[in-house]
């Protein structure tokens, strides 16, 4: 039996969510970028570790691309996007050369970098860790739950859009989480219809359905749908807070309300 | 034949099969147990199965939900509209095979004479079964899937992959390197979080000296069904496919529009062309695949002019 991790770089983190999918392109980075500035919001201290080694989008996210990790003493020393250390980041964006440099590993290479992102990183007192995911089912989700088993993560937060191709995929993702006994938090059902800036016609552009089905079929909470809004695209694009900037939006609604969620079913912590 | 997994020591060095980036790799016990300079028998017997394979092309992203299986699907579906072209399509994405759901199978695996599909989600007894491999797992089905299938005559082989340049990438290049790729596709959306990929698996295929036929940009523009007026749902605010290509020096094969009957189509398994013949969506897939086809044959009848002269 293992003993009790040593608690080390992580014995300041509260909460561990990790922002799983499946399938590609439904939006994980993006809710967890959403996610972490609306916990901001609410007063909380964020991290964001991204394990996606192929595609890190991250650092982008949050304009902090081209920013350089440094070391401390602990280790390495998170990306602070301001003074107040509100939010902090890892991710395999800020330790390439050239960002155009593609990481071609084989999954024991990327093992050993996400075991080293775990235990290796200075995160000090954080509310949240979010741990945002590449798609799939394999070696990076793997170490990564196997590196943070130790410390309990609240659970998982699992992104599908509408479509029945993606909940295809998303159920077996919902599988993995059963069989390496992680908690599923609930489904986010991103990209949920398109309304027309035009003429207001609110289009489903990628189906509809499909997040409350999975949440049914797997018996797990739907957390609500996040329609698409080009305005959260652009602050993705340029490194905005969306949050703060169209507190107006239908988009912003939906993600205050998941995030809300979250706040409601994290345990309050002991003294 | 170039060897590729990033940092590979060489297959005749001190280090073969010992190092870091030895780890996974197909040929790892081979080169540790000295053999060094003897590659998988299996890349021989892989070329021997393709000989009757005329055409095979990748079709990549690094980004996911740009929407590579479902431009192959339709890669597959435009090129068997002739019924003297046989097509095959091999869907390698293990964790996420979407190709049986797109093309409406649930375990046949032709969807008409002409065209015939593999994937790993038809041998898996359950949609919630989950394949949770580490990456020598993986390659070790792909190299089944294309040594140990009956491909047959096939005019067409065309390969969807899963997202990034990892395993299923460098193994499936590594597999078929001496029966020779025709070329990949590349699909990204218009925005920079999907180009920033984009470039990366650009310079992959490089470095692994996989001819690039193209640029798809994908979900670029929507027109509202109701008032007909265009908007960017994915504004290419750093210039999109367009300026990505220019500066890497690579073909822009077209722009796909969004069109909602895309997604409800694949949800249903059926070809987009055949329920809407008209949209706009269409004609730009029908003339990327013209462009695709093109480069194919140009290929074809370059290599046939070096063997004759």
């Amino acid at each position: 039996m293992e003993a009790a991790a040593e608690p080390g770089n992580l014995a300041g983190i509260r909460h561990i969510i990790l922002v799983l999918s499946g399938k590609g392109g439904v939006g994980k980075s993006t809710i967890s970028t959403e996610l972490a500035l609306a916990l901001r919001h609410a007063g909380k201290k964020v991290g964001i570790l991204d394990v996606d080694l192929c595609g890190p989008s991250i650092p982008r996210m949050f304009g902090a691309q081209g920013k350089a990790v440094h070391q401390c003493d602990r280790g390495w020393a998170p990306v602070f996007l301001d003074r107040e250390q509100s939010i902090s980041l890892m991710s395999v964006g800020f330790l390439l050369e050239k960002p155009d440099e593609a990481v071609v590993w084989r999954g024991p290479k990327k093992n050993a970098l996400i075991k080293q992102f775990v235990s290796d990183v200075a995160w000090g007192e954080l509310d949240y860790l979010v741990v945002d995911t590449p798609p799939g089912t394999s070696d990076e989700h793997m170490a990564a739950i196997e590196a943070l088993r130790a410390y309990q993560p609240l659970g998982a937060l699992v992104v599908t859009t509408p479509q029945a191709v993606s909940v295809g995929d998303v159920r077996r993702e919902l599988t993995f989480c059963r069989k390496t006994g992680l908690r599923v938090m609930g489904v986010v059902e991103n990209m949920s219809g398109f309304t027309c800036p035009h003429c207001t016609e609110c289009t489903s552009v990628f189906s509809r359905g499909g997040g409350e089905e999975l949440a049914r079929l797997a018996g797990v909470p739907f957390l609500g749908s996040v329609p698409l809004d080009p305005e959260l695209m652009r602050s993705l694009e340029e490194g905005h807070d969306f949050i703060r900037e169209f507190p107006g939006s239908p988009t912003f609604t939906a993600l205050i309300s998941i995030a809300q969620k979250i706040l409601d079913v994290t345990p309050a912590c002991l003294p | 034949m170039e060897e590729v997994p990033h940092d590979c020591p060489g297959a005749d060095s001190a280090q073969a099969g010992r190092g870091a980036s030895c780890q996974g790799c197909p040929n790892q016990r081979l080169c540790a147990s000295g053999a060094g300079a003897t590659p998988d028998p299996a890349i021989e017997e892989i070329k021997e199965k393709m000989k009757t394979v005329k055409h095979k092309i990748l079709v990549l992203s690094g980004k996911g939900g740009v929407g590579k299986s479902t431009f192959s699907a339709h890669l597959a579906h435009g090129l068997a509209e002739d019924e003297n072209t046989q097509i095959a399509l091999l869907d390698i994405d293990i964790c996420g095979p979407s190709i049986p759901k797109i093309m409406g199978l649930e375990g046949e695996q032709y969807v008409e004479d002409n065209l015939g599909v593999m994937s790993v989600g038809f041998l898996l007894s359950s949609p919630d079964d989950a394949v949770i491999w580490r990456g020598p797992k993986k390659n070790g089905m792909i190299k089944q899937f294309l040594r140990d299938v009956d491909w047959g005559e096939v005019d067409y082989l065309i390969v969807d992959t899963p997202p990034g340049t990892s395993d299923e990438h460098l193994s499936v290049v590594q597999y078929l390197a001496t029966a020779r790729i025709d070329g990949a596709v590349l699909i990204t959306t218009p925005q920079e979080v999907s180009l920033q990929d984009v470039r990366k698996e650009i310079n992959f295929c490089r470095k692994v000296k996989l001819p690039i036929i193209g640029v798809v940009e994908n979900m670029s523009g929507f027109i509202c069904p109701k008032c007909k007026k265009e908007s960017q749902i994915f504004p290419p605010t750093t210039g999109g496919a367009e300026l990505m290509c220019q500066d890497l020096e690579v073909p822009l094969l077209g722009r796909v529009p969004l069109d909602p009957l895309i997604g409800k189509n694949c949800d249903k398994g059926q070809s987009f062309f055949t329920d809407a013949p008209d949209s706009p969506a269409t004609l730009a897939y029908r003339s990327i695949i013209q462009r695709i086809q093109e480069f194919c044959d140009l290929r074809q009848s370059k290599e046939e002019n070096l063997i004759n002269s």
